[in-house]
């Protein structure tokens, strides 16, 4: 480890709220993961003689509508909610990067029109755009008889969610870039004839390391919400799938003044609320750490 | 600009809905007979080749003659449509977003001005939360407590004050959150400045310097917000409209992309485009009032 690198641990691990956030993630994440060989087969077990039973010690966490166990249920919906952000934040990082250092490496107009371009998608209705690709994609898909599985519902999501959520991104690594590129090294790879991928690539990138890892774990709570915002209007993965999102949303469907089953929305909106607490205090630790000037995702 | 994004927009939309395969008329569960189909065809102009209905026939059907139907409702056009449905959205809307700032200046106010102490403490930590809550998780709560335990709000539908009560809150309190954490260190970084300094020598009242200078330079970052925010309030109300079941426009949204009602997602998306571009040309505007800088600045570009 060399002293920068040690530098940024020392000072992440002075903030007592991130390290807690990181250790309260990590323990929900392999809870998530572990079970999921339990979970996955557990979660479709429908029970009709056990509907909507308020949590007991057969069901910790209650039961839903159709008597599936809401542990299971919550469990295997943080693992598809988790992976499902994961994923779109690493194609929003991939895209945002690359994007973000051509235009800043190249510059002038190609700079220019990038940026525009940015501008233009900015002033656009996110959530909206979200819906259009997801649907979409999946027309697409089903021609190509790629569809079918509730799978691809799954890569749809993530695509669309990682498609829509890299601007911030590019524009954080513009501005890194366009500081970068007129440093004396750069200017020196040049002189020695390194061509322009390799500058980005092994000159310019690992400069980059600070905001990429700020930003990513920023983008991942981002990604998980509006995964949930999509799922609960009925846009995200596909039943018998589960993810946070969609398990709210059928707690909130089946909500009525006559049969108040509230652990139906409580447990699932519980832990999505604490997962994305927790991912938002280490971002903003991982921030201070690595002193990343920039707006919030 | 405006133009621009809206011809992007538009294109966009039609790329993404419109040129992925299938047409979407025939979304009901029974196959229509042939004949049926085929007059429904020529109805929404699909005889026509693909970029003279959706360049041409479509947006004139849409704003001139007023006649074009949505897919799924075949009585009403999509401007009957949009008419009953917009001012439900944007009273949603207003109301959030004064409720957003009524109680997130204030409080990033008070914040900054006894800094340290335990309200410092609890409206940061509270904003924390109030940031990372999804809307539906804020929604779900107080219709639990409010409607359904103390049942001192009805638990949906739209058109008296009561109703918009639960719906306005839910939509402002992550925004508000923010606000306050704008307001609280645009505060902070004023009331460090020298002419602070110079306005309490000079005598005035705590209450004066606060708001008198403090708040009017901590208030760009939050104006700035604005902007986006008015946006995200008004296409954010999807998941508001879908808990509290208000007639609005998140709706028809949702509905009509789940459907690929094609007509009706065009009118949507150019609607909530019209509004974004001019929510921030009307912040870009009112930036200049507040902030001279910027006015001059461009006068000597």
């Amino acid at each position: 480890m060399n002293g920068a690198a040690n530098r940024t641990w020392q000072r992440f691990r002075a903030n007592r709220a991130a390290i807690g956030s990181m250790i309260l993630l990590a323990a929900m994440t392999l809870g998530c993961f572990a079970s999921l060989g339990w979970s996955a087969a557990a979660m479709r077990r429908t029970d009709l003689d056990a509907v909507r039973l308020a949590p007991s010690a057969a069901h910790p966490l209650g039961t839903d509508d159709l008597g599936r166990d809401l542990l299971a249920r919550t469990l295997y919906g943080g693992a598809i909610s988790l992976s499902l952000g994961l994923l779109s934040a690493l194609i929003a990082v991939v895209i945002g990067t690359a994007y973000g250092a051509v235009a800043g490496y190249v510059g002038g107009r190609v700079d220019e029109l990038m940026m525009r371009a940015v501008d233009v998608l900015y002033a656009l209705p996110y959530l909206l755009l979200v819906m259009l690709l997801t649907i979409s994609l999946g027309a697409w898909l089903e021609t190509w008889h790629i569809a079918g599985s509730e799978w691809s519902r799954y890569i749809v999501l993530a695509l669309a969610i990682g498609g829509v959520s890299w601007l911030t991104m590019a524009r954080v690594i513009r501005g890194q870039v366009l500081s970068l590129r007129e440093q004396p090294f750069v200017e020196a790879a040049r002189a020695l004839g390194f061509s322009t991928p390799r500058i980005l690539l092994r000159h310019i990138m690992p400069n980059l390391v600070g905001p990429i890892v700020v930003f990513a774990t920023l983008t991942v709570p981002q990604a998980i919400l509006q995964e949930s915002f999509l799922s609960f209007l009925g846009v995200g993965v596909q039943p018998p799938q589960a993810t946070w999102g969609s398990l709210a949303a059928d707690g909130v469907r089946l909500l009525n003044p006559i049969q108040f089953d509230w652990w139906l929305v409580v447990f699932p909106c519980a832990a999505l609320a604490i997962t994305l607490l927790a991912l938002n205090f280490v971002g903003d630790g991982l921030r201070d750490a690595f002193d990343v000037k920039g707006k919030r995702a | 600009m405006f133009p621009v994004v809206l011809l992007i927009v538009y294109s966009g939309a039609v790329l993404l809905v419109m040129a992925a395969p299938g047409e979407g008329l025939e979304s009901g569960e029974k196959d229509l007979p042939p004949e049926v189909l085929a007059e429904k065809r020529k109805a929404y102009n699909f005889d026509q080749p693909a970029l003279e209905r959706y360049f041409w026939t479509w947006p004139k059907r849409l704003v001139w003659d007023r006649d074009l139907p949505a897919f799924q409702y075949e009585d009403w056009t999509v401007v009957e449509i949009m008419r009953s449905a917009l001012p439900v959205s944007l009273q949603l809307g207003v109301l959030a977003l004064g409720l957003a700032v009524v109680i997130g200046v204030p409080v990033g106010v008070i914040s900054a001005a006894r800094r340290g102490s335990l309200i410092d403490h609890l409206s940061v930590g509270l904003c924390l939360v109030g940031v990372s809550l999804p809307t539906f998780v804020v929604g779900a709560a107080l219709l639990m407590i409010f409607a359904l335990w103390l049942r001192a709000v009805p638990v949906g539908g739209w058109g008296r004050p009561m109703q918009a009560l639960l719906p306005a809150i839910t939509l402002a309190l992550p925004y508000a959150a923010y606000i306050a954490r704008l307001t609280r260190t645009g505060m902070l970084d004023a009331l460090s400045e020298d002419y602070i300094r110079t306005a309490r020598a000079k005598g005035l009242s705590e209450l004066q310097v606060l708001l008198g200078h403090a708040l009017r330079n901590a208030l760009l970052p939050v104006l700035s917000y604005l902007g986006p925010t008015a946006a995200a309030v008004f296409t954010g109300s999807f998941v508001v409209e879908k808990i509290f079941t208000i007639p609005g426009m998140g709706t028809h949204v949702v509905e009509s992309i789940n459907n690929r009602d094609q007509t009706l997602i065009l009118a949507t998306v150019m609607v909530y485009s019209v509004f974004l571009a001019t929510f921030n040309l009307v912040v870009d505007v009112l930036y200049g009032f507040v902030d001279p800088r910027i006015r001059v600045g461009a006068a000597s570009r």
